[in-house]
């Protein structure tokens, strides 16, 4: 196992969090880490194909991040992008419903686990593609600044966040991207989610840098490391971020430290990466340790946070009977959605 | 009437939409304060501001991008490619982002953009400068593909692609930016997906499209002194294909000579002849003939780049032969 990184120190504020706000992020965890584990156990009954690649383990910086944007502001994710999906609002079992390639999905089954999108809820995608993403939010941002500047709209105040892995931060497109986002002053949170693997390829393998939030500084924007299995830190560092660029003084990078618990994808065997390694980020799982912290702090009590998992589990068991239930596209649609009519 | 050289109309263009809807904005590298690299944007910069003429980094891909992520949220970006080559840096923003979102999105979001630019083979610019890109993006799903000929139809039809909820990919040629015509005083817009009957025939049915189409009529004048009439079509349209405009004429003629500028292999012509086998073969009373130019990259030697391209001699040589043939 390579020498882990010394994780950022965070010192929480004295009066942090209410305890609905807790609840929310809490919740939040759950419903992403219930809702993969069930995408495990339907992938492995031959319930949905393809890649699919799920996030446990790094569900505080999902949380920690979108739900510290407004409904209104832009989320863009990877391949990887249940969880971003959900806490963008997305409903679970439009989710899942896609995973089963049905036309209630959010992608309306023609997009699958890694195209996912929707309009409505200001998700610009799912991008299965490496760094492609980063453009396009990008280019969300830019709009923003557009109708704020270029056409005096002074409610155009909405950010844009674009999550993706350290692997990806060896793409021309991320520094092309972080060039422009400064150049211009762009509404933009890069969140590099860095779980220390691209597939088999060891970060440090890949990179002459390994601390990716350093690589703000030579483009002039403001980078920070942070502890990606703590919510409370990944929220604090979000919201200084949020409120920067909603207030026109442009981009962050943000390295969120973190770990993938499971393989890359549900295909990968995963046998790379050491059972010290994965041990010891086990043990740092973000739900666990926050609920410790809602714990310790009084701010709920055991049956409040049994009653939240009680509740998302009834509505992950809802989402797959909804997608199990729904038709799949009809095949007369199956040229319908190329070109856009009218 | 004025009299207006053909980047000039783009640039009436770009200008009377930027007027239209503030949604619409330039980028670019150099479109702003340079004016861009064929002055289709000059002057833009100081009337519509740094933003809506945005001056972009060398970095294909990624602007090519943000204008992708742009028009998702609602602006009508359009791209000018410097030389339109430089856009295969951007082939998978271009094919995978601009061209197949929509669908993959199960039309959660539409993509109005244009990419636009100098393309073609022009005067000894060497192979880089000298592409033939529409070959290799005509097999991209959702991506709609213009060719402009003449300043008439490059101002309306550079106004429809603006107007249009879908990637369209707009070619312009390097060697035609300086032609002249006298454009109407009224607004007017061309239809993308129609072509244009250049000149209507009975013999045989030419199709061509951008600077071939100069050179089709140039050697229709030849053909005319030996008594042969000759349909000429400008597709403009490359992707879809006006296969009602094709189809009546070869109803009409019978024959078919396809002139392009793009390759032979896995080129427009290709692609025109297997769906004319489709869909007319019992109409064609001679196998169609395509002349394309060469499969080699563009060479620098004059003399080779003009053995590269097709020449009006050959496409006269073609008819000529075509219509002696005829049973
Ligand atoms: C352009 C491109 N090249 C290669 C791949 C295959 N691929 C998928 S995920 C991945 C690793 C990405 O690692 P990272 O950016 O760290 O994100 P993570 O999967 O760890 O979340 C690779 C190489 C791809 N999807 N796109
Ligand atoms: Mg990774």
């Amino acid at each position: 196992m390579v020498q882990e990184r010394t994780l950022p120190q965070f010192q929480a504020p004295a009066a942090p969090i209410s305890t609905d706000q807790g609840l929310v992020l809490y919740e939040d965890m759950i419903l992403g880490r219930y809702f993969e584990d069930k995408c495990a156990e339907m992938y492995y009954r031959g319930k949905m194909f393809g890649f699919v690649h799920l996030y446990n383990g790094q569900e505080a910086v999902s949380s920690g991040v979108i739900r510290s944007l407004r409904s209104d502001d832009y989320v863009c994710s990877t391949y990887r992008d249940h969880v971003h999906a959900l806490s963008a609002g997305v409903p679970a079992k439009n989710v899942m419903a896609e995973l089963f390639g049905k036309e209630t999905g959010c992608s309306r089954g023609r997009g699958g686990s890694m195209h996912l999108f929707s309009s409505e809820h200001n998700l610009l995608g799912g991008f299965a593609f490496i760094g492609e993403g980063i453009p396009v939010a990008l280019g969300a941002a830019f709009q923003s600044r557009y109708r704020k500047d270029a056409l005096g709209d002074p409610s155009a105040d909405q950010v844009t966040a674009c999550f993706f892995g350290d692997g990806t931060t060896n793409n021309g497109q991320f520094f092309e991207c972080l060039n422009m986002a400064a150049l211009w002053k762009l509404p933009i949170l890069f969140v590099v989610e860095n779980n220390k693997w691209a597939i088999g390829m060891a970060h440090e393998r890949a990179t002459s840098q390994p601390e990716i939030y350093k690589k703000a500084s030579v483009f002039g924007l403001p980078g920070v490391e942070v502890d990606g299995m703590d919510v409370m830190a990944v929220r604090a560092v979000a919201q200084e971020a949020v409120a920067r660029a909603r207030a026109g003084e442009g981009p962050t990078l943000i390295e969120a430290l973190t770990y993938r618990f499971r393989g890359h994808s549900l295909a990968d065997p995963d046998e790379l990466r050491s059972k010290a390694e994965k041990e010891a980020w086990l043990a740092r799982d973000p739900i666990k340790r926050f609920e410790s912290y809602l714990l310790e702090h009084s701010l709920t009590d055991e049956g409040a946070l049994k009653e939240v998992r009680d509740r998302i589990q009834t509505r992950i068991d809802d989402a797959l009977t909804f997608a199990e239930d729904s038709p799949e596209p009809n095949p007369d649609d199956l040229y319908k959605y190329i070109f856009a009519e009218g | 009437m004025a009299e207006t050289l053909l980047f000039n109309a783009l640039r009436e263009a770009i200008d009377e939409e930027m007027g239209r809807d503030d949604t619409v904005f330039v980028l670019g590298e150099d479109v702003g304060v340079y004016g861009g690299s064929y002055k289709v944007t000059k002057d833009l910069y100081e009337k519509y501001g740094e933003l809506r003429v945005l001056d972009t980094p060398i970095a294909e891909n990624s602007f090519t991008g943000m204008a992708v992520g742009a028009a998702m949220t609602g602006l009508r970006p359009i791209i000018e490619g410097m030389n339109m080559g430089f856009l295969l840096l951007a082939f998978n923003q271009i094919a995978n982002n601009a061209g197949m979102l929509r669908y993959t999105s199960g039309g959660n979001y539409k993509i109005p953009m244009v990419i636009r630019g100098p393309g073609g083979v022009g005067r000894q610019l060497g192979a880089e400068h000298s592409q033939r890109l529409e070959a290799y993006f005509q097999a991209v799903p959702g991506l709609k593909i213009v060719a402009c000929s003449t300043p008439y139809n490059a101002k309306g039809l550079l106004k429809a692609a603006i107007r249009d909820d879908n990637p369209v990919l707009f070619f312009e040629h390097v060697l035609l930016y300086n032609l002249k015509e006298d454009l109407p005083n009224h607004e007017y817009v061309v239809p993308l997906d129609k072509a244009e009957i250049v000149r209507p025939g009975k013999d045989v049915t030419i199709l061509t499209y951008s600077r071939m189409r100069h050179h089709v009529t140039q050697a229709v004048k030849g053909l005319e002194k030996k008594g042969i009439d000759p349909e000429v079509i400008d597709l403009i349209s490359l992707k879809p294909l006006d296969f009602d405009t094709i189809g009546a004429s070869i109803k009409k003629t019978h024959r078919v000579i396809i002139v392009e500028e793009c390759m032979k292999t896995g080129g427009i012509g290709a692609e025109i002849i297997a769906s004319i086998n489709d869909r007319y073969f019992d109409e064609l009373d001679a196998p169609v003939v395509r002349l394309s130019s060469q499969d080699i990259p563009t060479p620098y030697n004059g003399k080779l780049e003009t053995l590269t391209i097709v020449q009006p001699k050959q496409i006269e040589a073609a008819v000529e032969n075509m219509v002696a043939l005829k049973v």
